[in-house]
């Protein structure tokens, strides 16, 4: 057998690579490596040329030297010279140099491909797959260009060896991912295809993974493979153990070449070939019935091999989904996994069978296993197998089973792992609103989960249980009457005290015929909770307590009372103050029809698709889980949230998602100013819908926006109705803005108006989530507004009324930046159009780096300046593909609209782009550093910003990273 | 992460063999990574597997992808592949790797391949490549190795 010694043939770099081990310190390991460095220098800089062995050598060195971490600035010219030579050691030890250490310079790239060619005509095919692993390894545009015509032609010659076969498959394959258009296999398709017939397994192994990758992107092409994969394994299922001799592995024949050509049996549906079929479900059936077989060998790599073909089997009988015995089988299999003493295949089978809960051939047969599956929630010892349960748990829920899988995962939730803690009280929140039978039990639910983990319930989940109680007013009276009982608890989680609060607010009176819960006993009970609770808590109080004084006369003296004290009427919080300011005022002038009328109970909500779902989705990215979820849904149908959800009203209401949000909650940013109480039911907007995305509204217009981070003027909008047009100039911290509002129509627009505002930066700065807060409006409207945010001011009058067909209106914008900002304002336009209320909401090109004035400086200064900025959170960076051309003047000219000086001579790599600028607020001046490197063969770029604001870096990264 | 703005160009992602300690005893990537992007992928693989113990599963969620390990003495080897890929075909291809090792290195141990780094590389690429599957007969490999070792 080749045993190898240790270092056998370099006998210098076994002892380097000793006394490297014998290093006590960091320090020594350096200076060991210096000495190793300079001796290596002098070496190749010396008269006398070195041979072939010293040049090996020296370059392993240098590989070590470098894989220890250690930067390495010379050697490749002689490790390209190693190409060249014709002894197998030198070359690898070249080639592998090469691999390890690829550079971008041009001139040895040239060199190298030079060897490769000489190599891949060698016909020595050692050498020539030295060459093709190269290639493989290191995957570059320039050797695609070289070699991508060359190498189909390796992989179909008659006279190829078949190791070279193999390399040269997979070769192809990873130029065809790295530059998929210089692999052109048109002529060699078929040729390609037949390699699965090929005599030698392992090329066939190699093959099929181009074979797949091509049958993914092209499948009409390439659909001859299907009958040949379904043949090969046919042949491969139905062998003994010992047919195939070395790929048998553990007495299972090829189990990595069956996988691979059921993997590729998934790129296709089910075979249209009657015969074809026949023998496929044929093998899936072998396969399913070997499962059952005793095993030939107590080794767990015998089984591992056995159930890695079964599992991938399962996940093709998934992908078909049209074969309910298969299905069936596939799932009793996985049943019986799901107790089996390794741990991997509980883990394995309860993640496969979340698939299978997803069709209708086999979710009742998922069902079945339930408890076996809650037992696993409750005792596996690795939290990712709790997690495959709980997935399962999740997937597996219908209306039958809905009660019995929630409470488990209620009661697994005051135990459960920090780290899924967040997403199982998001699955329960949906389970319990997809599957109530009575609201009752919901609501139920949904306290539990507060009082079990209110630290991970997000503001969705207390939202949408504030929205179906509005909703349902079959419901209202008991969820008074729970959360009045919930928050008897001493300590109560604060999320407890906001539905508790808003619930009261609205529906106290519902409860107040009990002595028990009288007004004062509700009114007590909450604000004896008051002065634990954070602001936006508070905030949400008061306004459930100047509700009480409509809902509850009696009450009225004792929460002036309340407002009118020092806490309340001083304190140093505005929101609050305002509040009490607001409330004591209006509860002490307005009559009782007014305060009525103002006070009114929420009217209900539009129905939308489920925030939390949303939410879920966005945790979970499209997983399985969710598929299935969504399944499941179609097939329920008339759950809590109507079907109508998923119907044409849907389409509405995603049409009128930009509708801005006079939204009575307040929830998504501060009420823009400007806009008069909600005009109608219509513009009611779900709470949920956007607030929970914690970034602006996805309705919101911003492909507009992006196209002016480098530019001032242009069309901002435009659709068959409006164009807006803009001109913008900025000068310091301050700014001017031209609007030119253009209606398209020959016919007049009516009630043309305006609004700007600025979205909060978090929801958590902002106060109003209550729905009494439609502010109750006690000074007229300004003719002229302003928004004022702590990071911009923004004045403008509002524009006329009235536009006329073909007319054009402008409006001005007065700016000024106070301190940076992430956030763009909105810009919201209403009109009526014929009869239809018409709602635009836009984001105004404002961003941070319109302030900048750009300065000029030296390479000394900038390098010295970057060093100084060289904390990481003052570094912004960010790898992206070229979304445009990479041309150099395009490049220069929105670099120079971005406002910065662009630095020539700075950057001593000339590709590079430098800049630097300061970006003027009122508040503090930034300056800024950038520095952007274009790497032409990879079509992509690196951005680098550093500047003394961490957030100011950020943002500009992020704007950036979508103008090239 | 910014990794995962790069184009899906493989299967497997990386292979790495570290020590307990931390120590990589072999990196082979088949994306493009810096190097700071390399080290921190190294620091964060050993963190995430080396807290597991046996009772545990040899798969674990990793960023956007999974890492399916085993630990032979001392050594990890790891292999981070996409979530959708078969779990115990890679389980089964570390094995059958080390067992090439085993084989070549006459009962492989670790300071062989500290001292051998070079034809580790080699073995991999026999039966890795371009993060895919090339070879999978121990007797296939160890014949080519044998010749590549009596070749000058």
């Amino acid at each position: 057998m080749p045993a190898v010694s240790k270092g056998d043939g370099m006998r210098g770099l076994a002892v380097f690579i000793s006394d490297i081990r014998n290093c006590k310190s960091k320090e020594a390991e350096i200076k060991r490596i210096n000495k190793e460095l300079a001796n290596i220098r002098s070496k190749f800089k010396g008269d006398k040329a070195l041979d072939g062995y010293s040049k090996k050598k020296y370059v392993c060195k240098l590989l070590f030297i470098f894989l220890l971490g250690h930067d390495i600035d010379f050697g490749h010219m002689e490790a390209v010279n190693l190409l060249s030579s014709n002894k197998y050691t030198e070359k690898q030890i070249g080639y592998l140099f090469i691999s390890v250490l690829v550079n971008s310079n041009s001139e040895l790239i040239r060199l190298i491909n030079n060897a490769i060619k000489n190599d891949l005509s060698s016909r020595n095919p050692t050498f020539m797959c030295l060459a093709l692993h190269c290639i493989a390894n290191v995957g570059s545009r320039e050797m695609a260009e070289a070699f991508a015509g060359e190498i189909p032609r390796i992989l179909v010659a008659g006279d190829t060896m078949d190791s070279v076969k193999q390399s040269a498959a997979l070769c192809l394959l990873r130029l065809y991912k790295a530059s998929p258009d210089l692999v052109l296999m048109g002529e060699w398709t078929s040729r390609v295809v037949h390699l699965l017939n090929d005599q030698h397994m392992g090329v066939v192994t190699a093959a099929i993974s181009l074979i797949t990758c091509l049958s993914s992107k092209n499948p009409d092409e390439f659909k001859t493979c299907v009958s040949l994969a379904v043949s090969r394994l046919s042949r491969i299922v139905s062998s003994a153990s010992t047919d195939l001799q070395d790929y048998t592995y553990y007495f299972v024949p090829a189990p990595w070449l069956s996988c691979k050509l059921l993997r590729l049996l998934q790129c296709y549906p089910p075979p249209e070939d009657g015969a074809v079929k026949g023998r496929l479900v044929e093998c899936l059936e072998t396969i399913l019935n070997k499962a059952q077989e005793p095993p030939k060998s107590k080794k767990v790599q015998h089984s591992n091999a056995k159930n890695a073909i079964l599992f991938e089997a399962i996940s093709l009988i998934i992908h078909y989904d049209s074969e309910p015995n298969l299905l069936v089988r596939a799932c009793n299999q996985l049943g019986q996994f799901l107790q089996h003493r390794e741990t991997n295949l509980r883990y394995l089978a309860l993640e496969s069978m979340c698939t299978l809960a997803s069709s209708e051939f086999s979710h009742e047969a998922v069902k079945t296993h339930i408890e076996t599956v809650i037992n696993a929630l409750k005792t596996e010892r690795d939290v990712s197998v709790r997690q495959r349960a709980a997935d399962l748990l999740y997937a597996m829920c219908d209306r039958s089973n809905a009660k019995q899988i929630v409470a488990e995962m209620l009661s697994y939730l005051e135990t459960a792992d920090y780290s899924i803690r967040e997403e199982m009280v998001l699955k329960v929140a949906i389970l319990a609103e997809k599957y109530a039978v009575d609201y009752s039990w919901y609501v139920d639910t949904i306290l539990n989960l507060i009082r079990i983990a209110g630290d991970y319930v997000s503001e969705e989940v207390w939202y949408r249980v504030i929205q179906i109680v509005i909703n349902r007013d079959d419901v209202q009276g008991y969820a008074a009457k729970t959360v009045f009982e919930a928050l008897q608890a001493p300590a109560c989680h604060e999320n407890m005290v906001k539905v508790g609060g808003y619930i009261l607010g609205e529906f106290g009176n519902l409860i107040a015929g009990d002595p028990r819960s009288s007004p004062l006993v509700q009114f007590n009970l909450l604000h004896s909770k008051f002065h634990l609770c954070s602001v936006p808590t508070r905030a949400l109080l008061l306004s459930a307590y100047i509700k009480f004084i409509n809902l509850f006369p009696e009450t009225k003296a004792t929460i002036q009372e309340v407002l009118r004290s020092d806490s309340q009427i001083r304190n140093s919080d505005v929101e609050l103050q305002q509040r009490a300011v607001e409330y004591l005022k209006l509860s002490s002038i307005a009559s009782t029809d007014v305060l009525a009328t103002v006070l009114e109970e929420m009217p209900p909500f539009p129905e939308r698709e489920s925030s939390i779902l949303a939410k879920l989705k966005k945790k979970k990215g499209p997983g399985v889980v969710v598929v299935s979820e969504l399944e499941d849904g179609k097939r329920e149908g008339g759950e809590l949230n109507g079907g109508g959800d998923r119907g044409p009203d849907s389409a509405m209401s995603a049409s009128n998602a930009s509708t801005p949000s006079p939204d009575l909650l307040g929830l998504r940013s501060a009420a823009p100013v400007g806009a008069g109480p909600p005009s109608g039911g219509s513009l009611l907007v779900d709470v949920f819908s956007e607030s929970g995305a914690g970034g602006p509204a996805a309705a919101v217009n911003d492909d507009g926006f992006l196209r002016f981070v480098c530019k001032n003027n242009g069309v901002l909008f435009e659709n068959q109705l409006l164009q807006i047009g803009i001109k913008s100039e900025y000068r310091q911290n301050l700014g001017r803005m031209y609007l030119f509002y253009g209606n398209k129509t020959s016919v007049q627009f009516a009630s043309f108006s305006t609004t700007v505002s600025y979205p909060g930066e978090l929801q958590s700065h902002i106060l109003t989530p209550l729905p009494v807060l439609t502010p109750p409006r006690l000074i007229p409207l300004p003719t002229a507004y302003r928004i004022h945010s702590q990071q911009l001011n923004v004045q403008t009058k509002p524009v006329e009324p009235l536009v006329e067909g073909g007319a054009q209106v402008q409006q001005v914008l007065n700016i000024e930046c106070i301190t940076d900002f992430s956030e763009a304002p909105q810009l919201n336009i209403k009109f009526r159009y014929g009869g239809a209320l018409q709602n635009i909401t836009l984001k105004l090109p404002v961003t941070i780096n319109k302030f900048f004035q750009p300065t000029e400086m030296t390479a000394t200064d900038f390098f010295q300046r970057w060093k100084q900025l060289s904390q990481p959170q003052q570094e912004a960076q960010k790898i992206f593909k070229a979304n445009h051309g990479m041309d150099t003047e395009v490049l220069k000219a929105k670099l120079l609209g971005l406002g910065t000086a662009l630095l020539e001579n700075v950057d001593p790599n000339p590709e590079n782009y430098v800049c630097a600028g300061v970006v003027q607020t009122k508040s503090q001046q930034v300056g800024v550093l950038l520095r952007l490197e274009p790497n032409a063969q990879a079509q992509m770029y690196r951005l680098t910003l550093r500047s003394s604001k961490d957030t100011v870096s950020k943002r500009l990264c992020d704007l950036l990273a979508e103008q090239f | 992460m910014r990794w995962r703005l790069q184009p899906a160009l493989a299967r497997i992602r990386f292979i790495l063999i570290q020590n307990r300690a931390g120590k990589t005893r072999l990196a082979k990537w088949y994306m493009q990574f810096d190097d700071d992007e390399k080290q921190k992928l190294i620091e964060e693989v050993h963190a995430v597997v080396t807290v597991r113990d046996a009772k545990h599963t040899n798969f674990v969620e990793f960023r956007n992808f999974k890492i399916i390990y085993r630990r032979y003495a001392g050594l990890y080897f790891c292999i981070c592949v996409d979530v959708t890929d078969n779990n115990l075909a890679y389980l089964e291809g570390i094995h059958n790797f080390v067992e090439v090792l085993n084989e070549y290195f006459h009962n492989v141990c670790e300071l062989d391949l500290v001292f051998n780094f070079y034809k580790v590389y080699t073995v991999v690429d026999e039966m890795f490549l371009a993060g895919e599957i090339r070879e999978t007969s121990q007797t296939k490999v160890l014949k080519q190795l044998l010749m590549l070792q009596s070749l000058e």
